[in-house]
């Protein structure tokens, strides 16, 4: 009833489409500048600073050691300090200025527009570590961009996946019902009931010990995605059931329409409220699994970044406890994540409503 | 009733009798030859609380094979004579003195006189001969048997009085009397029913009772807690005093906790809970350095024996089986690609990616660690693309347009790292030589893999391709790395289980090998061995990359605490530590 008024409400509805307007806009931003991400990173994100392993980010500073001013900013050039090879310091003598728009290592935007410039940098050979450095002195900043593309992709794509064939076959399952939504159902249940981490682990074992990174990301996403079609095929299904038996279908079938046309033109549009719901709730799960599968070694391997295996580093208690800077990937992963909840929260209000 | 208190009584009488002379005699009277250290005298009293990785899995010396069970049973056993793990020199320990024939082949050892195991009963040498009796059966499944093994022969052992023994050994072998380290001494007393019965292998599980063990160790079983701790308690019978003629060991009891992971153990050294750290990672050690109220002191022992390494795949039994790696075998089999690889790792990247400078970069197998035997002549280069480039190029490899590598057939030089992924610090030595390699246009992936999965592959199917290891000798001298340089070794990794050395440097490697090991003048063997290093580096079936510091920490009031670069590096003087007051 609750719901029901809600959805009569007309100002609330007015609200809930802005919010919802806004979590997308957000997201959208966030997968454009994953598509840039080459050109926010200064630096290839595979490239060893072997002098700067965990160096704390970098500080931007627009006054100088002798209290002059600068118009542009710039950073000082670190150095270890002896006795602790741990700790780097600043030398101020060591003044190197940021510029935007700079040259530097050649990167390609989605595979085919090759390019060289970046958003930012610092003269040669000064370096500009935004969020400090992991084991190998790689710019954690340029990993978690280039990072993102495979973080944020790979939940897309596998629900793609998930959800073409949760449809496909929920719809058959609903649609024809009799065997063949007897062999689908069973088929689905078996899937629901295999503990899904081990069955990933299993097939990863299975295959050859040497991925590149790309065969890596293509297992991960058919694996991820392949795991995931029961759930949105039992809803598809039932959607499918309720509707094969409403008036309009009744009537096109009367009409002559052949089982073809009347699943395209009048069921599977009633289910898009159902697929885009799913959608929401599929995709941060599938990034969250993205996570803990790279997170735990059988994701995408070094040195291609991803969130997963970034925050992979942290499993160190010493790690953990001494570069909050490492953290960076669980910090953006939790904004990600909330983002997406709301999103699917707020996209599945209307569908509860209106059931 | 008078008349069957008489017959009680010599019943009694003549039981007493027979017992007495029928039981070995009871050396209770003899002095005890005790032996004298020369650390600062200490004071007596205090528990050390040190940890483990693992709990113990036996503490049965014939059957331990695990690290755990192996540091437990060096607290409560002895060995005849004992390798220095400060100056790395055999002394004297059960035995009081040692002469070697002059063909060297026979060992004249004089046993300490009047000292007993930890249950007070006596130690003779009908206790060493049931010791290697043991050892050297087949049904006892010790691993120590091997190392009693010379030239496929075993050593014989026979008593000469009851404080000395002879020990043959069936060819000639340098430094033998390191052959005695480690080799514990058991109590036939306790033993020997259970032995002739064949039940040995049932003895002294971790479940025994204290009454049941004994041992010539400082230390004897006191309790057993499954899967939290074993307790040890002072020997009072321990056959070691300090200058003032005081009874080691110092400390009344020892304490090995299980604390799996360097997490878990970190902060409990921080609380106090424990007193000793030991093998810290690099990481770890910085982090309590910064520790403003420590009330502990670390230190880098330097160097350590271990080296860790990147070793092709060059086995033989691949052949027809796994055809994918007999095709790169052609790469690996190729000086001219080994040299490349070896000239493009960046050694002293990694001593600072993963050591953060607490390690050395090597050019061989014998660290700094050991430099009575290590060859100073051979120094690592540093990392040069253009030179590996160069010599690639020289060998008919070429380049794409996108600049990958392609051997003289076009194929893509592509293959993997393995790794086992519970070591960290060889995973990042993979991740860094894998970089290095994608400079020279090589196509390298690194796969961590489970240790078991790790071990599976390299030691068993053969099926990998590259792999990063590290290996370790529990001793300086080049016999204790044998097996890894014999041709027939089973330590051999590039290619195990041959039954003739498979290249002309192999066969060299054996020869050498075999004459150090008879060569008993100590300049020789030096000369011998450093033509063993010179070979690997020119060869490179491994490439050896770096090896760490010895890095422990131990609580400040813990005194005569002098870490070691053999193992075990923090207890090898356990006896003399002591509390300050």
């Amino acid at each position: 009833m609750r719901h029901i008024d809600r959805q009569l409400d007309a100002p609330y509805l007015m609200r809930h489409k802005r919010t919802i307007r806004w979590l997308v806009g957000f997201l959208l931003l966030l997968h454009l500048a994953a598509l840039l991400a080459g050109f926010l990173a200064p630096y290839s994100p595979t490239a060893q600073n072997r002098e700067f392993p965990y160096a704390a980010p970098t500080r931007i500073h627009f006054v100088d050691a002798s209290g002059h001013f600068h118009l542009r900013p710039f950073v000082y050039g670190m150095e270890q300090s002896s006795g602790d090879r741990q700790i780097y310091t600043a030398d101020s003598a060591n003044v190197h200025s940021l510029r935007f728009l700079v040259r530097g290592e050649g990167y390609s935007l989605a595979g085919w527009w090759k390019s060289n410039l970046h958003l930012f940098g610092v003269d040669a050979p000064g370096k500009v570590f935004l969020l400090g450095t992991d084991a190998y002195g790689r710019d954690q900043f340029s990993r978690l961009w280039f990072g993102s593309q495979i973080s944020l992709v790979t939940p897309l794509v596998a629900t793609v996946i998930s959800l073409g064939m949760g449809v496909t076959l929920g719809a058959m399952a609903g649609f024809w019902g009799g065997w063949v939504d007897e062999v689908i159902m069973r088929i689905a249940e078996l899937f629901l009931a295999i503990p899904w981490l081990y069955l990933l682990f299993a097939v990863r074992a299975a295959l050859p010990l040497s991925i590149s990174p790309v065969g890596a990301f293509l297992l991960l996403v058919t694996l991820i995605g392949t795991v995931g079609w029961a759930r949105p095929a039992r809803l598809i299904r039932s959607v499918v059931l309720t509707t094969r038996q409403q008036d309009f279908v009744l009537s096109a079938r009367a009409a002559g329409a052949s089982s073809g046309s009347i699943l395209r033109q009048h069921i599977l549009p009633q289910t898009w409220g159902v697929v885009v719901t799913q959608a929401a709730i599929l995709i941060p799960q599938y990034l969250l699994a993205e996570v803990t599968l790279s997170f735990l070694g059988i994701g995408v391997p070094e040195p291609t970044p991803s969130w997963g295996n970034m925050a992979g580093s942290v499993q160190q208690y010493s790690i953990l406890t001494s570069y909050w800077w490492m953290l960076a990937p669980v910090m953006v992963i939790i904004p990600v994540m909330y983002v997406y909840d709301r999103l699917a929260a707020a996209l599945h209000e209307p569908v509860k409503s209106s059931a | 009733m008078r008349k069957l208190r008489l017959i009680v009584l010599l019943y009694v009488l003549a039981g007493a009798a027979a017992y007495g002379f029928a039981s070995p005699p009871k050396d209770h009277a003899t002095p005890e030859d005790l032996l004298t250290t020369h650390n600062p005298v200490g004071r007596r009293g205090g528990r050390l609380v040190v940890s483990q990785h693992a709990e113990a899995k036996t503490l049965n010396p014939v059957l331990a094979v695990d690290r755990p069970s192996r540091e437990v049973l060096g607290m409560l056993n002895a060995d005849l004579i004992h390798i220095n793990r400060l100056t790395h020199r055999t002394e004297s320990a059960l035995a009081k003195s040692w002469k070697v024939s002059r063909d060297g082949k026979q060992y004249t050892l004089q046993l300490r006189r009047g000292i007993r195991f930890s249950d007070g009963e006596p130690f003779d040498s009908q206790d060493v001969t049931f010791s290697f009796q043991v050892y050297l059966d087949k049904k006892s499944n010790s691993s120590q048997r091997d190392l009693l093994m010379i030239g496929g022969k075993p050593i014989e052992v026979a008593a000469l009085g009851p404080y000395a023994v002879r020990v043959t050994l069936p060819q000639p072998y340098a430094a033998g009397d390191r052959l005695f380290d480690g080799i514990a001494m058991l109590p036939r007393h306790l033993l020997e029913q259970g032995y002739r019965e064949g039940k040995l292998g049932q003895a002294w599980p971790l479940t025994a009772t204290p009454a049941q063990i004994a041992g010539l160790g400082p230390f004897r079983l006191k309790q057993y807690t499954p899967g939290q701790q074993i307790a040890l308690e002072r020997n009072p019978h321990y056959w070691k005093a300090d200058s003032k003629g005081n009874r080691l060991p110092y400390l009344d009891d020892l304490v090995f906790l299980v604390l799996p992971t360097e997490n878990a153990e970190s902060p409990r050294f921080q609380a106090g809970d424990t007193d000793i750290i030991s093998q810290v990672g690099v990481k770890l050690f910085e982090d309590l350095g910064k520790d403003a109220s420590q009330k502990y002191r670390l230190q880098d022992a330097g160097p350590g024996l271990e080296y860790n390494f990147l070793v092709f795949n060059l086995n033989d039994d691949v052949a027809g089986r796994l055809p994918a790696i007999e095709r790169e075998q052609k790469w690996f089999k190729d000086l001219a690609f080994r040299k490349a690889v070896s000239q493009a790792v960046d050694r002293q990247g990694a001593v600072n990616l993963v050591y953060r400078g607490r390690g050395t970069a090597l050019a061989s197998h014998v660290t700094p660690g050991n430099p009575a035997w290590m060859d100073s002549r051979l120094q690592p280069r540093p990392a040069s693309p253009e030179q590996a480039r160069k010599l690639l190029a020289s060998a008919g490899y070429g380049w794409n347009s996108e600049g990958l590598l392609h051997d003289r057939a076009d194929q893509m030089v592509k293959f993997s790292i393995l790794v086992s992924s519970n070591n960290q610090q060889r995973t990042v030595i993979a991740n860094l030589i894998q970089q290095d390699l994608t400079k020279l246009g090589m196509q390298v992936t690194v796969v961590p893999l489970e240790f078991r999965s790790f071990v599976q592959r390299v030691l068993e199917t053969h099926n990998y391709e590259t792999a990063v290891m590290g290996f370790a000798s529990g001793d300086t001298d080049p016999n204790g790395e044998i097996n890894f340089w014999l041709s027939s070794g089973f330590n051999h990794f590039w290619n195990l289980g041959q039954k003739k050395p498979a290249t002309d440097w192999e066969a060299e490697i054996d020869g050498l090998m075999e004459k150090q090991l008879t060569t008993r003048d100590q300049k020789a063997r030096k000369k011998l061995y450093d033509r063993v290093q010179q070979i690997v580096a020119e060869e490179l079936p491994i490439v050896v990359i770096a090896s760490p510091h010895i890095l422990v920490g131990s609580k400040l009031k813990l005194k005569n605490f002098e870490p070691a670069i053999l193992g075990p590096y923090t207890l090898h003087n356990v006896e003399e530590l002591f509390w300050e007051e």
